[in-house]
């Protein structure tokens, strides 16, 4: 693989000479936000071995939570002449200029995870994302489906106040249930995201409606909050998974050990995957000059204890989360 | 006793006794206390259990505040100590994790107080490298996950019982005693104050300044470090990029709530401890009156702004609020 070679590969040559560029010449440059969280580390991971499966020379860049980190990480990317710039973006402001760089040099940028904001739309290929108030959607719609005609009064441990993915979370699941006059959303606090206060909030829900009995489902924005809030109904003598059903969103390793354990039940999934789909969007349009829709939507699937969760936990917990 | 509890508390309890009126309010079945698998259980129970960490924080910071010092860095400490003990929980035994995870709690305020006694830093400069770079140290330490352990002696720690007690309460407690019998049962606390209260005359009238700043920053380390042990267990998990996370702040508001100057000079152990206590009863109240969330640092703000008017000496009483209303007024 020659430098000659991948400068070649630029999107224009492509498209022009319909090139028949296989995924094994490319280069992709990586600009990752850094390690934030457990989830992050194990996208970084499945990128590597999304590209490796690929035969795609990835290279990434851990920018430490910081926009000019990644600014510099993608000036050079484009100083390396890449075929294609992953971007992760910590903000979704301030990147048009280092954007429109790439764009002169005919790099196609590929958003993974966020988004950034309307008026730099031309300045990328594609955005892959979940789409967070569809991840709450299915939970709710699990809910109804599992809960059926009985009355069922909802407790729900809400993400940090002011971050966009807990209220989007929270309005797909009240959408979803809005259509069951049945299910009730009875107490809702904020966890902030953490194992800690989600057992905190859980142990003040649960005495507040009367040591828990009075409680039918536990929904969590996310996975962490509700390992803590499952401690926090065991230490009161209820059964997690039995007495109060649980759903929550991520698909983080230590869920599927509590659905093994019978004490969750059921997860949406925030694939850690996103650079698969940036991948096949990228080939396909080095190849065919196929240009993807402005948005790839990732799967938010949803697993229960059908899924064999103890499984799914061996094959998570290398990820790095 | 008196000495413990000067007769400057009575604001502090005061402010608790209505805050806990006002819990019992929004929550009838507050003082509800049943018997849980051998653990006292109930929404008094969850106030003195989740207060354990800011109180064993305040225990520390309020004998460095007496020297006129500050820490910032206790709750990164939290941090580093719950990362330590959780990663060795599974493999060692618990007196060899607590001693790993004190050991660090040790090495870090002796940091502290090298920066402020022996280089003369600012506290609040110095134990801010501390605060941002130990954050950093613990997630080194975790590798930015969250370490995960199931050690039964360490999580006893977290969630078990002493004659139904919760064992985290029992631990606070003690070290109540234990500093209070230090501090207060010699000289140290007057020495303490007078190190606060100014520092080149106490030097020069014999007070090994020096040794006192340094032993309150330890102190403080060591407090930090138990308080991280407990968060730790309690969760049965180290989460480096949370635990204690701002926990500084609550505990120097513990510290002035307690009464304490900013300026050292003169402290209580009880009332700071008091203090944490008056805030995770606010904490635990809000949690229960069922609120939106959007609320509760609102009602947090107006509470502690209230207590610590009640303790203005230019504001005290009811009667001196109106006079100044009224003089204002004309």
């Amino acid at each position: 693989m020659t430098p000659k070679a991948l400068f070649a590969a630029s999107a224009t040559a492509a498209l022009l000479f319909a090139l028949p560029a296989s995924a094994a010449e490319l280069t992709i440059g990586f600009s990752q936000i850094g390690s934030e969280s457990g989830w992050r580390a194990a996208e970084t991971s499945v990128s590597k071995q999304e590209a490796a499966k690929r035969k795609v020379n990835l290279k990434i860049a851990d920018a430490q939570q910081k926009q000019e980190n990644q600014i510099k990480a993608i000036r050079s990317f484009i100083a390396q002449n890449v075929d294609a710039i992953f971007l992760a973006p910590v903000v979704s402001t301030g990147w048009d200029s280092v954007l429109k760089e790439a764009k002169e040099a005919k790099i196609p940028v590929v958003l993974l995870d966020r988004d950034i904001d309307p008026s730099g739309k031309d300045l990328y290929l594609t955005a892959v994302t979940s789409d967070s108030v569809h991840e709450g959607e299915v939970a709710g719609d699990w809910l109804a489906k599992t809960v059926g005609d009985k009355a069922c009064n909802i407790v729900e441990l809400q993400g940090t106040v002011g971050a966009s993915v807990a209220a989007n979370r929270k309005k797909g699941f009240d959408t979803a249930i809005a259509k069951h006059a049945n299910l009730k959303v009875v107490r809702s606090q904020t966890g902030d995201f953490t194992r800690a206060k989600g057992k905190e909030v859980m142990e003040s829900f649960i005495k507040a409606e009367g040591g828990g009995k009075t409680i039918c489902a536990v929904y969590a924005h996310n996975d962490d909050m509700m390992v803590g809030a499952i401690q926090a109904m065991k230490e009161a003598g209820l059964k997690p998974g039995k007495d109060i059903l649980t759903v929550s969103i991520d698909a983080v390793p230590d869920i599927f050990k509590a659905m093994a354990a019978g004490e969750a039940n059921a997860t949406v999934e925030l694939t850690p995957n996103m650079a698969g789909p940036a991948l096949d969007a990228i080939a396909a349009f080095k190849e065919k000059g196929t240009v993807p829709p402005k948005w790839i939507q990732t799967e938010s699937k949803l697993y229960t204890a059908a899924d064999d969760p103890q499984k799914i936990y061996d094959s998570k917990k290398g990820l790095g989360y | 006793m008196t000495a413990l509890l000067p007769r400057r508390g009575i604001a502090q309890i005061l402010a608790l006794i209505v805050i806990l009126a006002v819990d019992r309010v929004v929550s009838p079945q507050f003082f509800d206390l049943r018997l849980q698998d051998g653990r006292l259980f109930g929404s008094l129970i969850d106030v003195l259990n989740r207060g354990t960490p800011v109180a064993l924080l305040s225990l520390g910071m309020v004998l460095v505040i007496a020297t006129r010092g500050i820490d910032l860095s206790v709750g990164a400490v939290m941090a580093i100590c719950g990362a330590i003990a959780a990663s060795l929980a599974d493999s060692h035994s618990l007196p060899v994790v607590l001693a790993a995870a004190l050991g660090a709690g040790i090495v870090c305020g002796l940091w502290n107080g090298f920066l402020v006694a022996v280089l003369g830093m600012q506290p609040i400069v110095a134990t801010l490298i501390l605060m941002v770079a130990g954050r950093g140290i613990a997630q080194l330490i975790t590798e930015g996950r969250i370490v995960t352990f199931t050690s039964p002696d360490l999580v006893w720690l977290g969630n078990g019982a002493i004659l139904g007690v919760p064992v985290p309460v029992a631990i606070a407690l003690g070290m109540l005693i234990l500093t209070g019998a230090v501090v207060r049962g010699s000289a140290l606390g007057l020495l303490i104050e007078a190190t606060g209260g100014n520092a080149r005359a106490s030097e020069l009238a014999g007070v090994g300044t020096r040794a006192m700043i340094l032993a309150v920053y330890v102190w403080c380390g060591v407090c930090a470090a138990l308080a991280g042990v407990i968060a730790a267990a309690d969760i049965m998990g180290a989460d480096a990029n949370n635990a204690g996370l701002w926990l500084e702040l609550d505990a120097i508001l513990a510290v002035v709530i307690g009464g304490t100057s900013l300026f050292g000079g003169r402290f209580s152990l009880i009332l700071a401890v008091l203090g944490a206590l008056i805030i995770q009863t606010m904490n635990t109240g809000i949690l229960l009156s069922g609120y939106p969330p959007e609320f509760n640092l609102l009602v947090k703000a107006v509470v502690v702004l209230a207590v610590l008017l009640l303790q203005s000496p230019k504001l005290s009483g009811f009667a001196g609020i109106m006079a100044r209303l009224r003089r204002t007024k004309s």
